[in-house]
Formats: C-alpha cells, structure tokens, sequence
C-alpha cells in the first residue's frame, strides 16, 4: 500500500502526532544502540494503548506491511533497524506500572517501562527486579524480553527468562496471547521461554508480569590482582569449585586496568596482568562467611594483591572502574568494537591467548572484559576508523574471535542478541536443520513473516552464498552509557 | 532395543513414512502422567540403551548427559563433587530418567526457590520427526543466539522430538540445613510463607500439611542459624526423609487410590475451598488437591484459573477429563502449528499432552 494511504488509515484510529511519516521525524529512528546499520523506516508509529497496537497489527497484516517493535533502542544488534517497506513501533509510550503486588512479589507493567524503573518502584518493599543489563537506566522491559537480558548477577540471579512470570503477547493478526501464568508454571508448551530472546519475531509484547526478589541485606566486594591471566582464570573455577556461586564476578585484562585507571582511579593494581572482582550478596552472616573463603581462595590461587571493600562506598568505587570499561575504551582509541562471545571458562586462557596473537598479527589493540562467573567474554578491539583498512581488519578480527568462541563450544552471542549484527555468524554457529526450524517456529506465530523480517535467523540462501565469516562494525549510540 | 543415533533415526523414519505413533520412554516411572495413548497401535520407542554422561566438569557448573542416563546415576556423579540438580527432580520410581525428567518438566520442593527443571535446561540434542539430528542451546550459561528450542522442549511429554541428551546447569549443595515445624492455620501458613519469601532468608521449601508448616532451611551455616534464631519454631528431624516423601508422593498425605490433582496458582491465593484434602508447597504456589473420585473437575479448574493459574489431573486420569487445563483457542493455534513443524507426521506420543497435538 502506498505510504500516504497507509499514514491516512492509520491516522483514523491514532492521532496525528502518533504517526510519522516525514524523513525529518523518521530520523531519530533510523538505528538503535548499533549505529553502523541506519535505515528509515517508511512510518513510524506511537501507539499508547494496547487497543491501539491491535489495530496498527490488523492493518499491517491486512496491508502485508513489515512491523519491526522498538522499546528504548538502546539494543547493541540492530535487532529494532528499521524496515524500508515497514512501520517502526515505537513501544516507548507504554511506560506504566500497572501494579506491584508486594506479598506475592510480582509487578506487572507496560514494554515501555524502563529496566531500573521498575526496581525503583519495588525498592520501599524491600524488593528489586534482579537482571541488570548494563544499560538498565535507559533499557525498557519490553526489549529486555525481546532480545533476553543479562547483566553482572546472571549466574546467580539469572537471565530475563528466569525472571518473568507471564506476557500479554499480540501475534501478527491482532490476536492477544497470554502466555504463563501468576503461578510458576503453565499449561502446554513453554512458551514464554520461547517468546524470551525472540528479539520481536514471533509477536508484539503489551504487558509483563515479573518477578520481584528481596534486595539483599549486604552485598561486600574481594578485588583480587594476578600477575597471569591464567591464574585469575584459576581462581574463578577454584571459587566455583569452593561450593560458592558469587552474585557477581568480573575480570578485566591488563590493557583495561590501564585504560579505565587512568580515566577513573578506582585503584586498580597496574602491575597486575589481571583482576577478579568477586561479589557475595545476602545475609549479614552469609556474606560475612563468604567473603572470608572468597579471600582464603583468592590468596591460595596465587592472587599478588587483595582488597575487600570495607563499606559501600569502597564496593561501589571497586565496581566503578569496571563499569567504566567502555567509556574508557572510547578514551584510548577514536573507535572499539564490541563482541559479545560466551565460552566454557575452562578455554579462558586459550582464548585470550588467541585474542592476543590475533591482535598482534591485526596490529589492533584489544581490550578484554570477562563476565567471568559465566563465561561472556566482552573484547573490545580497539580501532580508527580514519585509518583506511583499519575497520575491515577489525571487522576480520572480531570475525576470528568469534569463530575461536564457537571452536571453544560456546556462542556467537551471550547477551545482546543476534539482530542484524550476528545473523552471519549463525550459518557457523547452526546448522540447515536448526536454521530450518527457527523458521518453521517463526512461521508457526508468524506464517506472514511480517514481524521484524530478516533479522537474528539467515535464510538458509543466505549461509550458503557467505564464503568468508564477515562482522560488521559496531559504532555505538549512547555513548554515555555504562556498559559491561 | 536401539542403542545408537542412526537407529533411533531409522526407526523415526519408518513411523513417520507408516504414520505409526511412538510411544517414547525412558523408565516408565510417570507411565501414569498424562493423557493415555490416543492410539491402541502404537510402537514403544526405548530411550534406556542411549545413556550415560556426556560431559561433567564441576568448575563449569555444567553436566551433559544422553536422555537414557538413569537420574539417580546423574545425581550420584553431582554429589561426588558436591552438586546437585537444584529443581530437586521427583523420580517417581527408582528407574526415572534424565530424558523423562526433561520432557515431564516437573520440578520439586526446592522449586519455588531455586527455579524449574526449564531454568536448568542450558541444551539439547533431539531428534525432530523428519529424524532429523538437531542441537538447540548448548553448554554455556549464557546464549542467546536462535530461539530457546531446548526451554521449548521441557515439560512438552515428548511431543515434539525425541531428545537425545540434555546440558544442565548444576549448583552447589548448600552447605547446612535444617527444616522448622510450626503449627498455624492454612491462611496464616500462606501469609507467612509470601512473607518469609520476601525477606532476604534461607528458605529452600516450604510444605504446609494438617495444620503443620514445614520450612527448609538451607546455605552457609552462619546463615541458617541467624534465620533459624528469627523464625522460631520446633526443628524436624530426619527432615530429608521428609522432603523426600513430599518430592515422591510417599508422604501419607498422597493415597494412591485416590484421584491427585495438581493446582498451580499464584502463591498468595487464599485457602481453596474445594472438596478434598490439601497439601501446600512452593509458598502456596502449589496445591495437592486429593478428591474421593466424582469430583466436579470444571469446577477446580474454574479455581486454578481465578488463582491465576491451572489444574492437572496428575494421578487416575479418566476418559472424558483433559488431563491438562484447557487451552484458549489462540493458544491452541500456536500449539498446533508448532507440532505440525517439529512431528509433521504426528507420530511422536499423539495426544498424551493435550488431544490436537
């Protein structure tokens, strides 16, 4: 359908300033947090009812038009990269929470609802929501089911998957789904584990249940410095191997001890080839136990320096210098790339290893960040892209480091989702068969294939016309953003 | 018996191309669970000659295991290195197996505080209806690349695929443990038991019986005993027995004559008043419902719903009952469409979860 003739029925039902349709007003969407894709959507839409997204949907499938879902668009896959032919749903609107049930511990609310806003509202009864993406300030809910959400406490308190309870889903033809249940489990097939990570493919979420978990009474910090990478990498499956599960642990390579020291002076050791930063959360007297063996293990894993945080204040100075990682990337070198590679932990070592020989052989600095509790290695290469050639041996580079991920026996992509980004590296990652049936799962809540088309599964055309493994460059949008 | 990969795919592919349902089993332990086979011709498919473990490495907080794999063998290799499957699986028999654990997607006392067998569930390696060698997921914590197949799999009664072996997330035991007994009243158990769970506590399970409630206590010894000294109460010895016979329906709450049903529902709904006895766990989010026979089972399932939740018809099934709750027609679309892509020829355990599928 012509896009004036789309714009006039849509406004029968939206109000004028709910539908976009000039280049001008089209721009601010024309990429999420992956800013290197850029593409104008033909309309974008604002809907602020769910009553208004069903209608936008029937019109859309009557019209055979693309809908691709927005939430915040702070993304780092291009999972919400306009469609040229499509309408842009911007979910921003839908930002209310709807209800917070203290005793049964659940808080329903809209997509558009910020990530942290939501802990924000449960803090007075003592409650939070548990994942933590890095952007979580910025990040909405909605996207955060869409594209499954870590952050820096998943191996003890899980991923978006673990933390929801129930979804109002709108399939492509304008039916409404409710999907789990406000008890822990539901009839027939899960799909709510399915509908988690599905990064908009398979419907239009309107409304999430939650859960909420009682913020712990004390959370303290050991910072552990190692003279050799492979000896912190001990030390992580020696705390495992203790019988402990940190809510937190984190490392971070020389270059970036270095990089984010000098920008923050968090007082990191700058001798050290390494550091662990080991979080315990819980009780008083829980963390009080834990931290003394996190200690005890630490000195017997060979650490050169050791520091407990002493107060709140300390934890969160240990934690910053983390947190800034990325910032401080952006310090040291006109432009990074980001991966977003998972790994057993016991190929740590090896993997760093061949991170370092790659980066010796690009002549590309490279800087390491490790979820290191759950394997999510976060490299950040280090490049300009005025130098010519500069980007393609990055993109080369990253390429590399993800194929060594996927030889290591993990993935492509821990937590920020496949998106425009990856979808090449899935023809390594998968095979046809498993392609095959990502489709067929689509098509089963999609047959149109209407929602978010081309993104986060190649057509099988696709893999087999890629000869090389290609990464594409991963300019960054909010750069102000913290990010780990 | 098949005993490897290219036999079960031949065996597949002959009831695919003769539209001869399998039967899939492993043990045999949740026979019971589930509607009975739709058809009377159908050919048993014997998981127990695919077993063993795969992978174990207790740093990596991960186990791989072939479907066949005995869950006691399983959890005999976790405990060696101190581990366990946190979702307390109930084995219903001593011969269960990793495969039927997964495609049974019951968890046990633990549940409510440590997450589902599906939360557990890192991959899977199965067999689609076309026999078809697939691998969802894999053996790392975090992965988000495709849609999350294995997750799928869980608890579907193997009407998808036949799986072949299964990544797990494994933790550590808890270092110390105790269990609390304290007398109340069943609305007072429920308020308590929201309550304790949203305080930073210990508490591993609850189960609330004859007026009894009943807490686990369970991490760092410190721990258990600072909570111990808050939350009052008389101590249970022998408590694991007891959690034991709660997970296995040995408790002498479960009559095995007598018809079970199972309410999931949000955990703060007030005390059921259906006709029965009840039994309570997961802070309420679960009702044991034991009936006489002749229950009006329109009438629980209406309850489950207004709970926030559903009923199964777990133990004594009968004709003319769905033994799971009743899908929405919408649901029921998606159901369908997805059993016509991973068992097109429908021969994978027709009926046993719902008739459609």
């Amino acid at each position: 359908m012509p896009s004036q003739e789309l714009v006039n029925k849509l406004r029968a039902f939206l109000p004028p300033e709910a539908v976009l349709h000039e280049a001008e007003d089209l721009k601010p969407y024309e990429c999420d947090g992956l800013s290197a894709y850029r593409q104008l959507p033909m309309i974008v839409v604002l809907p602020q009812s769910e009553e208004q997204i069903v209608k936008v949907l029937q019109l859309c499938y009557a019209t055979k038009t693309p809908v691709v879902a927005r939430g915040a668009g702070t993304g780092l896959s291009g999972g919400a990269l306009p469609h040229a032919e499509g309408v842009l749903m911007s979910l921003a609107k839908l930002k209310q929470i709807i209800a917070i049930d203290p005793l049964a511990r659940t808080a329903r609310v809209q997509p558009g609802v910020r990530n942290l806003a939501i802990s924000e509202a449960a803090a007075p009864h003592g409650l939070y929501y548990a994942p933590d993406p890095s952007s979580q300030i910025a990040c909405s809910i909605g996207g955060n089911v869409a594209e499954n959400s870590g952050g820096v406490h998943c191996l003890k308190y899980g991923l978006t998957v673990h933390n929801i309870l129930k979804l109002r889903v709108l399939t492509m033809d304008g039916e409404c789904l409710e999907i789990g249940g406000d008890s822990l489990d539901s009839a027939g097939y899960d799909l709510l584990a399915l509908m988690t990570g599905s990064e908009g493919m398979l419907g239009i979420v309107t409304e999430i249940t939650v859960k909420l978990i009682p913020k712990p009474e004390k959370a303290q910090l050991v910072m552990a410095a190692f003279d050799d990478v492979q000896k912190a990498g001990s030390a992580v499956a020696n705390v495992i191997g203790a019988g402990i599960i940190p809510a937190g642990m984190e490392m971070m390579d020389k270059i970036t001890i270095h990089a984010v020291e000098e920008f923050l002076h968090a007082g990191y050791d700058l001798a050290a080839e390494a550091i662990l930063l080991c979080e315990s959360d819980g009780s008083t007297e829980e963390v009080a136990d834990e931290i003394q063996r996190i200690y005890a293990i630490m000195q017997h894993s060979g650490a050169t320096n050791i520091s407990t945080s002493r107060d709140e204040a300390e934890r969160l100075k240990f934690w910053a210098g983390r947190k800034a990682a990325f910032p401080a990337a952006g310090r040291v070198s006109p432009d990074y790339y980001c991966m977003d590679g998972t790994i057993p932990r016991k190929h740590l070592a090896g993997v760093l290893r061949g991170i370092e020989e790659l980066s010796q052989a690009y002549g590309l600095r490279c800087m390491n960040v490790f979820h290191a509790g759950d394997g999510n290695l976060h490299p950040l290469i280090l490049y300009d892209a005025n130098q010519p050639g500069e980007l393609e041996r990055t993109e080369e580079f990253g390429g590399k480091i993800l194929e060594m991920c996927i030889h290591a026996g993990g993935t492509i992509t821990g937590e920020h989702g496949v998106g425009m980004e990856k979808i090449n590296q899935m023809c390594s990652q998968f095979g046809t068969g498993e392609l095959a049936m990502f489709h067929a799962v689509k098509a089963a809540f999609d047959p149109a294939g209407l929602l978010n088309p081309g993104k986060a599964v190649p057509t099988l055309h696709r893999c087999a016309e890629l000869g090389a493994m290609h990464v594409h460059r991963g300019e960054q949008k909010f750069a102000d953003l913290p990010r780990f | 018996m098949p005993i490897t990969i290219d036999q079960y795919q031949a065996i597949i592919r002959a009831a695919a191309e003769s539209k001869t349902p399998l039967r899939i089993r492993g043990g045999g332990t949740k026979d019971f669970y589930g509607n009975p086979a739709r058809e009377k011709n159908s050919t048993l498919l014997d998981m127990t000659g695919y077993s063993g473990i795969v992978d174990y490495e207790p740093t990596e907080l991960v186990i791989t295991a072939r479907a066949g794999t005995r869950l006691a063998d399983l959890e005999a290799a976790l405990d060696q290195h101190g581990q366990m499957l946190a979702f307390e699986p109930p084995y219903f028999g001593a011969a269960a197996t990793l495969g039927g654990c997964i495609a049974a997607g019951l968890s046990g006392p633990r549940r409510a505080a440590a997450g589902s067998v599906r939360d557990f569930v890192l991959g899977v390696r199965m067999l689609d209806g076309k026999g078809e060698d697939l691998q969802f997921g894999g053996q790392v914590m975090k992965n988000v690349a495709g849609y999350d197949v294995s997750r799928l799999m869980t608890g579907s009664m193997g009407t998808l695929g036949v799986l072949l072996e299964v990544s797990l997330k494994v933790l550590p035991k808890p270092a110390a443990g105790l269990t609390l007994r304290m007398a109340m009243d069943e609305a007072a158990a429920i308020e308590k038991m929201n309550q304790w769970a949203g305080k930073p506590l210990p508490v591993s399970a609850t189960c609330y019986i004859d007026g009894e409630l009943f807490l686990r206590l369970s991490g760092a010894e410190p721990a258990v005993r600072a909570a111990q000294v808050k939350l009052g109460g008389e101590t249970l010895k022998d408590d694991d027995i007891f959690w034991r016979s709660v997970r296995e329906h040995t408790h002498d709450f479960f009559q095995p004559d007598k018809p079970l049903w199972r309410l999931s529902i949000r955990s703060t709904a007030p005390p059921l008043l259906l006709p029965g006895k009840q039994l309570l766990e997961w802070n309420g989010g679960l009702r044991w419902l034991h009936t006489d026979g002749g229950e009006d089972a329109e009438a629980i399932r209406v309850a489950a719903k207004e709970a926030g939740g559903h009923a199964t018809l777990f133990r004594h099934n009968r004709s003319g009952i769905s033994v799971f709750h009743p899908l929405p027609s919408g649901m029921m679309k998606i159901h369908r469409a997805l059993k016509e892509k991973f068992d097109p020829s429908g021969i994978f355990n027709p009926g046993r979860l719902y008739s459609e599928i």
